[in-house]
């Protein structure tokens, strides 16, 4: 058996706890969600129990397989050959969240040409417009529904004010934050080229409250949309595409920020070298691909 | 890059833990590539009896066994544990035994990450086949769930199945991942692209399919707990979605969903004809451009699932010519085989037979296939049994073949051992009969008007079912002659050479049988001579 | 009747044997075989319009093409299988590729393909052309059942009646033979007339169903909340039948679909007789009824069209299709009772009725859950009650 130390090696973990525990955890987790969900549609009202329980095991798991991952780094075990896989691992994960969103742009876009389209009475099957619902007009955003005995629609939409109200409308300010936040993570990653700590921990943590700011005017456009707009999940198919592409967005904003604050405190640390910083770059990239979805829907949510 | 070390470097031995510990915390490739093949095995027999309730209920006209509820609980589950229970793991598992062994690397790229992809699939499937006790019963929509029979008018257990398709999704894709890894990252020296063994390339680019469409599937399924539990209305018309919809987005899973089942079948065939016919595959570079051309193609043709929800003219014509277009690259592949065959100098052991066996009945189905792809022809067939014999003879002599030769083939340098010849020409014979009994009268009923996902039909379709049923029996217990013979080799075959099979080629023949736990600790050379795909 | 039960019944009960036998012999024959009743059996009908001809045509062309390429592929690999063999001493050639050979048969199904593209194109475009009919029917599935409603010129609705399975449960069950329309028969079938230009507007009220009638080469989804077209020009008289295709739940197998294509002069008679007759029900809804006659065309509408989910004995399917018998809403307020039924629940299984249903047959159906099985509330719903209830809502 070679010595690490001679000959770059590739290395196979010793086998461990972690996968089954993250499975069985993964399992009590979605279990415990599962039943809550439907509990709530029976009188009783149900319990986020199991959910909690598997979340917890989740999150304990995730902290001893990073920090093991981490460790073994630090004492040199990964070799480069082994980083090159993580670098691929990263990349086509990041590829399959890619297609995950695809799916709901695919939902908006399909809604947008073709569902609008012929329930307005055009297109290729304008019967179904003429016939069910001679009174619905296309318009996007959807204001008045197909059939609003069922679906009632929002009062209002998010469209944008003219140009010149832009001051006072918040995805645009979202929009130069989360722009910003790409540059400033780009910065942080030249500071760690350049073997300028302070820069690096600096950028770093600028990003990481950008992230936080982003968050919280997230949370409150949402706050307006339920209360003042009567924009909700419910309210037809604008609100349903509005929410879950902003929300899954938001998750991933979430995930993002939490990742930056763990590279934050590992670059505080003293984890990183401008050799050796997979860990942030991934978490880099990750930012840069919620970054590139959040400009799709501005244009595609927001503007058009 | 050199060699392999492990975390205890007291570990001489390189052994593999003692007892449940093994198998539970493993990061060996063959460990779990062994986990994969026997779960699948065992999905295969949990999903092959469905498959058998649903023929004895068949078996004639009128209602004897089973209620329609359960009958249509029965083929939902049986098409999902088949497609993502028995033939996606089974190929997962033999991609984990043979890549790393095929491209010269000691293991699979991110072993801990292999590991956590298979145990997620005992819970996910833990919990699919758990909702048939609960109140209200399984799901009963149908493999391809269509909206709103699977939101709105779904039985409660629709949320575990919801969360289920997102586990096993997370399995596929991690596992994908590490394919694409150890294939991009972990060949030997000299193994260039145009040197790796089919299977292998047919595993990278069905791995590409998996990362595009596992994602959409989930977000299909996402959409639906919303619109079950969240008041959306993704797919209802009244608030401006569509049914419809639902289709498209599963469809643009679903289909290169069906491609994902037979591409690494066709790296096995690609893989075993050439060896039993003692001469090169013929046309290796062809191969690869169609198999990558079928990938491809698989992304633009989702729709011929849905020639009758009334698409536009303009979509249906797009759709049929780029379906029709699949059947050029497909049968490239075929002429390839044959002409490898074509004065080869052949024998016919087990492997053999299942392989030239895959290559007749694939081409039956698609040929069937391509007629359902005509879409005026196809308003008659839709939804008729005839699609049911469509798609068996794919997946049934089709993947599920070719997963058998694939073991034939391979166990001796799994497990050391040979199996026994005769036992193994008899499971292939009556493979052979049982499926073609079963499912070539389907094609008949199905013209004949019979529609698919019914407990019970008129009296003109009386003796082709009785026929099918018969077949399914006599296929069915076949499987469990197979589960004999393998046991029987694993406790007591005769010892098995490294090389094995006299015309066999490439890297994982050159490793003792069995195999060493760690294949490759360092290296080998790849040259044209030593690996000539 | 009897005797045709009779008959088909023991033919049914042949043994699998003979069955076997039969088929087996029936499949040597199978390829253009001349007794239409066998070739039914094994390959798509002809039909009886000018499309079904064309798409049987086309299929068969398809299906010839196939049997061509696959002769040369398979005859090749037997032939090679039998003399390219070790046993035979045959030494291996060691070539491996032929970039001729391996154009020619990218390039020639290429052209085959264009052959049968062409042939399907322009069939599927005569599909398309759906407008300049005749006459327009509305298509509505409805779990398990096939509504259907004849529209005037402006597609407003004329006339319309449900069309349910009428195999008893007793032939479904066992416990009585089979009829020789088992699974394809049904109480009305939908009536159109030969030789004009029908337009079918395709619709459901709840899953997608699928409907199809064989004869006629052409099947569409029924799609809630969505519409689609189809047409026929039925050219010979007779009764033809399909079945739904699309899965819609549990009795997904239990709803035929079938269709009488009668002379026109007879079915102008027809239509004439339907819309009178739709005039006089309408008058029922203001007439008073005895607590038998109630009964009596309760049990009947509760048959017909509530048995598939809540059953005959009124225990329902617990914990989907909820047991009426000692129900809160069947033995509470009336007008809650008569509500649900109008209305359904949204978001359930639960169909509202009130289109499809008249007053009188709602108000019978209210009043025999009222107090069929263990239900006893002492009061009689009479058809007015619903129609109040109707004109409260709006
Ligand atoms: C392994 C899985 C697999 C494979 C490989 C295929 C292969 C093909 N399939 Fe199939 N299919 C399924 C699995 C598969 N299918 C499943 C599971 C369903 C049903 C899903 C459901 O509804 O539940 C289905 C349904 C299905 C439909 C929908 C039917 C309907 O619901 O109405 C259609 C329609 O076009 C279709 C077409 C094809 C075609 C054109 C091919 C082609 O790839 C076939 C190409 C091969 C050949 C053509 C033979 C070899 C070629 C030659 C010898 C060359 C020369 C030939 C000519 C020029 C003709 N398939
Ligand atoms: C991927 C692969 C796959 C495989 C391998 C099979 C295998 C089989 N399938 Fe299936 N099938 C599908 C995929 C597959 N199927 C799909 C996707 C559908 C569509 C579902 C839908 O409509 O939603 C379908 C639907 C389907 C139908 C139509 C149902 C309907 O429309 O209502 C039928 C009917 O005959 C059928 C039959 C069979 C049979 C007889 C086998 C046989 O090959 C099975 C062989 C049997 C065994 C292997 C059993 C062995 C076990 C024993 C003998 C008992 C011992 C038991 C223990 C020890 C536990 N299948
Ligand atoms: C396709 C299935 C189906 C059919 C047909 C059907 N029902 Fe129902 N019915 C349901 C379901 C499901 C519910 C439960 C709705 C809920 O509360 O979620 C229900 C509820 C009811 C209730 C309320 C019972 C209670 O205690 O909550 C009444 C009354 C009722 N149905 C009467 C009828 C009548 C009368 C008919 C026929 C004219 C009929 N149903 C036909 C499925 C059906
Ligand atoms: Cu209605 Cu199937
Ligand atoms: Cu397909």
């Amino acid at each position: 058996m070679a010595n690490p130390a001679e000959t770059p090696s590739y290395y196979i973990p010793h086998s461990g706890w972690y996968p089954v525990w993250l499975a069985a955890s993964m399992f009590v987790m979605l279990v415990g969600l599962g039943s809550y969900l439907n509990a709530l549609k029976t009188d009783e009202g149900g319990s986020l129990l199991f959910f909690y329980v598997g979340f917890a095991g989740l999150s304990v798991v995730l902290y001893q397989w990073f920090a093991k991952v981490i460790s073994e780094n630090q004492v040199g075990l990964v070799s480069g050959q082994l980083k090159k896989s993580y670098v691929w691992g990263m990349g086509w994960f990041i590829f399959s969240e890619v297609m995950f969103f695809a799916a709901f742009f695919g939902a908006l876009f399909y809604v947008r040409n073709f569902v609008m389209t012929w329930m307005g009475g055009d297109g290729g099957k304008a019967l179904t417009g003429d016939y069910l619902y001679p009174e619905f007009d296309n318009t996007w955003p959807v204001i008045t529904n197909p059939d609003p005995s069922v679906f009632a629609g929002p009062k209002e939409s998010m469209a944008p004010p003219p140009l010149s109200q832009w001051g006072g409308y918040l995805p645009f300010w979202n929009t130069a934050i989360l722009l910003t936040s790409s540059i400033t993570v780009h910065f942080a990653h030249t500071g760690l080229k350049n073997d300028n700590r302070k820069s690096f921990i600096t950028w770093l943590a600028v990003t990481v409250v950008l992230g936080v700011i982003f968050l919280g005017l997230q949370a409150e456009e949402y706050i307006e949309a339920y209360a003042h707009l009567g924009l909700t999940l419910d309210s037809g198919i604008y609100g349903s595409t509005f929410f879950i592409l902003t929300g899954f967005h938001g998750f991933h904003v979430t995930l993002g920020t939490f990742m930056l604050l763990i590279a934050l405190i590992r670059a505080i640390k003293g984890h990183f070298s401008h050799e050796d910083c997979f860990g942030f770059e991934a978490t880099s990239w990750y930012w840069h691909f919620v970054d590139v979805v959040w400009l799709g829907l501005f244009i595609f949510v927001y503007l058009f | 890059m050199s060699a392999v070390i492990e975390e205890h470097h007291d570990d001489h031995d390189h052994g593999p833990a003692k007892g449940l510990a093994r198998w539970l915390f493993t990061t060996n490739h063959k460990d779990i590539g062994t986990m994969y093949l026997w779960f699948s095995f065992l999905m295969f027999l949990i999903g092959g009896t469905m498959a058998l309730i649903i023929r004895a209920e068949l078996f004639q006209p009128g209602l004897q066994f089973v209620q329609p509820e359960f009958f249509n609980q029965m083929t939902t589950n049986h098409g999902l544990i088949m497609v993502f229970g028995a033939i996606m793991p089974a190929f997962v598992g033999l991609a984990n035994w043979l890549i790393p062994m095929m491209v010269g690397a000691p293991d699979m790229a991110l072993p801990r990450m292999n590991n956590l992809s298979f145990w997620i699939l005992p819970f996910a499937f833990g919990l699919l086949i758990s909702t048939l006790f609960m109140e209200g019963g399984g799901p009963n929509f149908g493999w391809t769930f269509y909206a709103p029979l699977s939101t709105t008018y779904a039985p409660d257990t629709v949320t575990f199945f919801i969360f289920g398709v997102h586990m096993m999704g997370a399995s596929s894709i991690m596992g994908s991942i590490n394919i694409i890894a150890t294939i991009l990252n972990m060949r030997a020296p000299g193994m260039t692209f145009m040197r790796m063994p089919l299977f292998v390339w047919t595993w990278l680019i069905t791995a590409y399919l998996l990362i595009a469409v596992m994602p959409v599937l989930a977000g299909a399924v996402t959409m639906m707990l919303f619109d079950i539990h969240f008041g959306t209305s993704f797919f209802s018309a009244a608030g401006g979605g569509d049914p419809v919809m639902f289709q498209h987005i599963f469809w643009f899973f679903g289909h290169p969903e069906v491609y994902i089942m037979i591409l690494p079948a066709f790296g096995i065939v690609s893989a075993i004809i050439p060896t039993f016919a003692r001469k090169p595959l013929f046309g290796y570079d062809s191969m690869v451009y169609a198999t990558a051309s079928i990938a491809f193609l698989s992304f633009i043709v989702w729709a011929h699932h849905m020639f009758t929800v009334g698409m536009p003219l303009a979509g249906q014509l797009f759709f049929m010519y780029s379906t029709m277009l699949i059947a050029v690259p497909t049968g490239v592949k075929v002429f390839n085989w044959v002409a490898t065959m074509w004065k080869g100098s052949m024998t016919f052991e087990t492997p053999m037979l299942f392989a030239i066996a895959f290559v007749i009945l694939f081409t039956m189905g698609g040929f069937s296939g391509l007629m359902l792809a005509i879409t005026p022809a196809d308003y008659q067939y839709h939804d008729t049994y005839f699609v049911v014999a469509h798609f068996h003879y794919v997946l049934v002599p089709g993947a599920l073949f070719s997963i058998i030769a694939a073991v034939y083939y391979w166990l001796p340098k799994w497990c050391g051992r040979m199996y026994d010849e005769t036992l193994g020409k008899t499971h292939f014979w009556l493979s052979f009969i049982g499926v073609n009994v079963t499912f070539f009268p389907q094609h008949f009923s199905g013209l004949a008007g019979m529609p698919r996902r019914i407990p019970d039909y008129a009296l003109a379709f009386a003796d082709f079912n009785m026929i099918s049923s018969v077949g399914a029996f006599i296929f069915g217990f076949s499987q469990l002659f197979f589960l004999y013979v393998l046991i029987k080799t694993i406790t007591s075959g005769r010892p098995a050479t490294a090389q094995v099979w006299d015309g066999a080629k490439g890297l994982e023949w050159t490793i003792a049988s069995p195999a060493p736990y760690h294949s490759f600790t360092t290296p080998p050379v790849v040259t044209l001579e030593n690996n000539p795909h | 009747m009897r005797a045709k039960n009779s008959s088909s019944a023991s033919a049914n009960r042949t043994t699998a044997a003979s069955t076997l036998g039969q088929t087996l012999l029936g499949a040597l024959l199978a390829v253009g075989v001349s007794a239409p009743s066998w070739a039914d059996r094994f390959n798509m009908p002809v039909g009886v319009t000018d499309i079904s001809r064309q798409v049987y045509d086309l299929h068969m062309l398809i299906f010839y093409i196939c049997c061509v390429i696959g002769g040369g592929v398979f005859g090749v690999m037997i032939w090679s299988m039998l003399h390219h063999r070790k046993s035979h001493g045959v030494e291996p050639a060691t070539w491996h590729e032929s970039t001729k050979v391996e154009l020619a048969w990218t390039i020639i199904p290429v052209f085959i393909l264009i052959g049968m593209a062409v042939p399907a194109t322009k069939v599927l475009v005569q599909m398309y052309d759906t407008g300049g009919e005749d006459m327009a029917i509305e298509v509505r599935g409805y779990q398990w059942k096939w509504e259907y409603k004849y529209l005037d010129d402006d597609r407003n609705k004329a006339f319309g009646f449900m069309s349910n399975l009428s195999t008893p449960q007793d032939e479904i069950q066992e416990v009585t033979a089979k009829g020789e329309h088992y699974l394809l028969e049904v109480d009305e079938p939908l009536r159109i007339p030969v030789n004009r230009k029908v337009r079918f507007l395709v619709t459901s009220n709840d899953v997608i169903h699928a409907w199809w009638v064989p004869d006629f080469g052409i099947k569409r989804d029924a799609v809630p909340g969505m519409m689609n077209d189809l047409w026929a020009i039925v050219e010979e008289p007779g009764i033809y039948r399909g079945q739904c295709t699309e899965l819609c739940g549990k009795d997904h197998g239990f709803m035929p679909i079938v269709v009488e294509a009668m002379p026109e002069d007879e079915y102008d008679a027809w239509y004439e007789s339907r819309k009178i007759l739709a005039k006089e029900q309408e008058k029922l809804a203001s007439m008073n009824f005895t607590h038998e006659e109630l009964m009596e065309q309760g049990a009947e509408v509760y048959s017909k069209y509530c048995a598939s989910c809540h059953q005959e004995n009124g225990k329902g399917i617990p914990p989907v299709f909820p047991a009426l018998d000692g129900s809160a809403i069947a033995t509470g307020p009336v007008d809650d009772h008569i509500g649900i039924i109008l209305n359904g629940k949204p978001g359930s299984a639960m169909q509202a009725f009130s289109s499809q249903l008249r007053p009188d047959e709602i108000g019978a159906v209210t009043h025999y859950e009222r107090h069929a099985w263990g239900n006893n509330t002492d009061d009689i719903v009479q058809p007015i009650d619903v129609v109040n209830l109707m004109n409260k809502e709006g």
